[in-house]
């Protein structure tokens, strides 16, 4: 039994929670606002006119579309890698204990922890002394480096819930290895590779500090906005730029998480 | 042909045959320790040697120097780089960025605990979904779109003088920006500025480690505090804290080490004086002296290692 007093919120923990939450989404809102601004010269608020054709602009700026499809393959290739990197790791750690299992979660984990200019920095160091030259398979293998903790996060915990009976079960019925995997374990942990697939998309897709050190002359779309940072030259595309790029990184978000809180309630999976 | 029948034969009547693929996972099922090498190499190859690796290699180079004449590097041990660290300029960058990241720490605190604190214990249904999603876009929204952002909104002619002038408080902000260190001559080029994006795009990071950490402490915890004739100020201070320190230790090592390794913020707001983050992409880069910046580098990894171990003794890990 519950009193009513303990079950509501007093009013100044809700008035500060509301205040926090503002204070994370007012910021972005105030992006959307930016691009139809009729301002070109200055950060003015509030806007003097709002207008439409800052979109269009954008969209014959070859510029933009030569930086936004380098993104797009780089996310896609190192998402592949992590994907199946990521897997492995999972698989194995989740196995059973063994020698060094400790290091290798630790491991998995350091390209994130450390700040991303040790990892940028070291890589970079790295491919001059071998003297590969930089190019679009380098900025892949600085990415590839740190999306595979955001798989092997989600597959870690999907693993730990999947039942070893299970996969038991499908080897006392005959299966082997290949075909247990095939049609056991996959179903199983699909939505958690399909979430963390989409993190590690958001993640690379968005990545700047990494790139910067891995990447030669080619721009990606966050190099691109990096640049229009330090040196404001464009603006009001800058402003459409920004308010796309949110509203893309948005999407993979919100799938991941309908996908990962559906996972809780597969018949069976549970331990 | 004849392969896919064989596959579908197999499947249909689940007998492996003596065949290359079923022998081959009868071999690994019966060596567990042979199927777990074949699971970890090709990981183990990327990330135990291509990114160790090249590591290893980076932070050696602080062990080397840079000879100041031809201004190529001595491959000789020496300590020289770290010597040159802690001369007083550099060391005074190590000491900004510390200060810095300790009060953006503090400040996610502060800011993160309401927050969390409601969507653990009072957010039902509905309230929970959007807490937690109101959390998590922020989080993974573009880094460079929140900075932009900030940019917007930091400008001389941006939102928030309009807002200071609307309310005829201009006064303040100036009064504000004339304090020596902190102030500047727009807040977009102050250490305020910085102290604020920081705060803004690491505060995520704080809150979701303590939500975790409050969502533990069950009910009757505090409903019990509060029979034993507890204030809410004192079961706050007794029962809730103490139970969140884990959480708040785990978020204050995400906002700790972040800001201690980023370049990128205060470059694009904030005055020109560096960070470690900014000293080491400079070193690097255009000054051209490796050993020096690999020195620089051992700091955040020194930092953060004695931080990990005080965090790891407090039980920081079973909040994550």
């Amino acid at each position: 039994m519950r009193s009513d007093r303990l079950d509501r919120a007093p009013l100044p923990l809700k008035i500060s929670a509301c205040l926090g939450l503002l204070f994370l989404h007012l910021p972005i809102l105030l992006i959307f606002l930016y691009a139809f601004t009729t301002e070109e010269k200055s950060y003015r608020f509030p806007p003097p006119g709002l207008t439409l054709e800052w979109f269009a602009v954008t969209w014959n700026r070859p510029d933009v579309w030569a930086a936004l499809t380098l993104s797009v393959k780089v996310a896609s290739l190192a998402t592949a890698i992590a994907l199946v990197l990521g897997t492995l790791c999972a698989a194995a750690v989740s196995r059973a204990a063994f020698f060094g299992r400790e290091a290798v979660s630790l491991l998995v984990i350091l390209p994130i922890a450390l700040p991303g200019i040790i990892t940028g920095i070291a890589l970079r160091s790295a491919f001059s002394m071998a003297d590969i030259p930089f190019s679009f398979f380098t900025i892949v293998l600085g990415h590839a480096t740190f999306c595979i903790v955001v798989v092997y996060n989600n597959a870690v915990a999907r693993f730990r819930r999947l039942s070893g009976s299970l996969v038991e079960a499908s080897m006392d019925l005959g299966a082997d290895g290949f075909q247990t995997f095939r049609y056991v374990v996959l179903p199983n942990i699909a939505t958690a590779l399909l979430a963390g697939g989409m993190l590690a998309f958001a993640l690379s897709f968005d990545e700047v500090i990494v790139t910067t050190f891995t990447a030669g002359q080619q721009s990606t779309l966050p190099i691109w906005m990096l640049e229009e940072l330090i040196r404001p030259r464009q603006r009001p595309v800058t402003n459409v730029v920004a308010m796309v790029v949110v509203l893309v990184t948005l999407l993979p978000i919100l799938a991941a998480y309908f996908l990962t809180r559906d996972g809780d309630q597969i018949a069976g999976a549970g331990k | 042909m004849i392969m896919a029948s064989e596959g579908q034969r197999t499947r249909l009547m689940a007998t492996p045959g003596p065949r290359d693929r079923g022998s081959l996972s009868d071999m690994l099922w019966r060596n567990p320790k042979l199927f777990l090498a074949l699971l970890l190499c090709l990981p183990l190859l990327w990330l135990g040697v291509v990114y160790l690796g090249s590591l290893a290699v980076f932070l050696a180079q602080s062990f080397f120097a840079i000879d100041d004449f031809s201004g190529l590097v001595t491959y000789e041990p020496t300590l020289a780089t770290y010597r040159q660290l802690f001369s007083d300029a550099n060391f005074d960058i190590i000491l900004r960025t510390v200060t810095m990241a300790a009060s953006v720490t503090v400040a996610s605190i502060v800011i993160a605990f309401p927050v969390a604190f409601y969507a653990a214990r009072y957010a039902k249904g509905v309230w929970k979904a959007v807490f937690y999603l109101g959390v998590m876009l922020p989080l993974w929204s573009s880094y460079l779109v929140k900075i932009y952002a900030w940019k917007l909104i930091l400008a001389k002619e941006g939102i928030l003088t309009w807002l200071f002038a609307k309310l005829h408080l201009l006064w303040l902000l100036e009064a504000w920006l004339s304090i020596p260190i902190i102030g500047g001559n727009s807040l977009s080029v102050s250490y305020t500025g910085t102290f604020l994006v920081f705060v803004y795009v690491w505060l995520p990071f704080m809150i979701l480690p303590i939500q975790a950490s409050l969502e533990r402490v069950s009910g009757s915890l505090v409903e019990a505090s509060a029979d034993l004739g507890a204030r809410p100020g004192q079961t706050f201070r007794h029962v809730l804290l103490p139970l969140a320190l884990p959480g708040i230790v785990a978020g204050s090592i995400f906002t700790f080490s972040l800001t201690l390794g980023d370049y990128i913020i205060p470059q694009i707001i904030g005055s020109s004086r560096l960070f470690i983050g900014q000293a080491v992409y400079a070193q690097q880069g255009t000054a051209g002296n490796l050993p020096l910046a690999a020195a620089f580098t051992v700091v955040p990894i020194v930092i953060m290692g004695v931080y990990l171990w005080a965090a790891r003794r407090m039980g920081a890990f079973d909040a994550l």
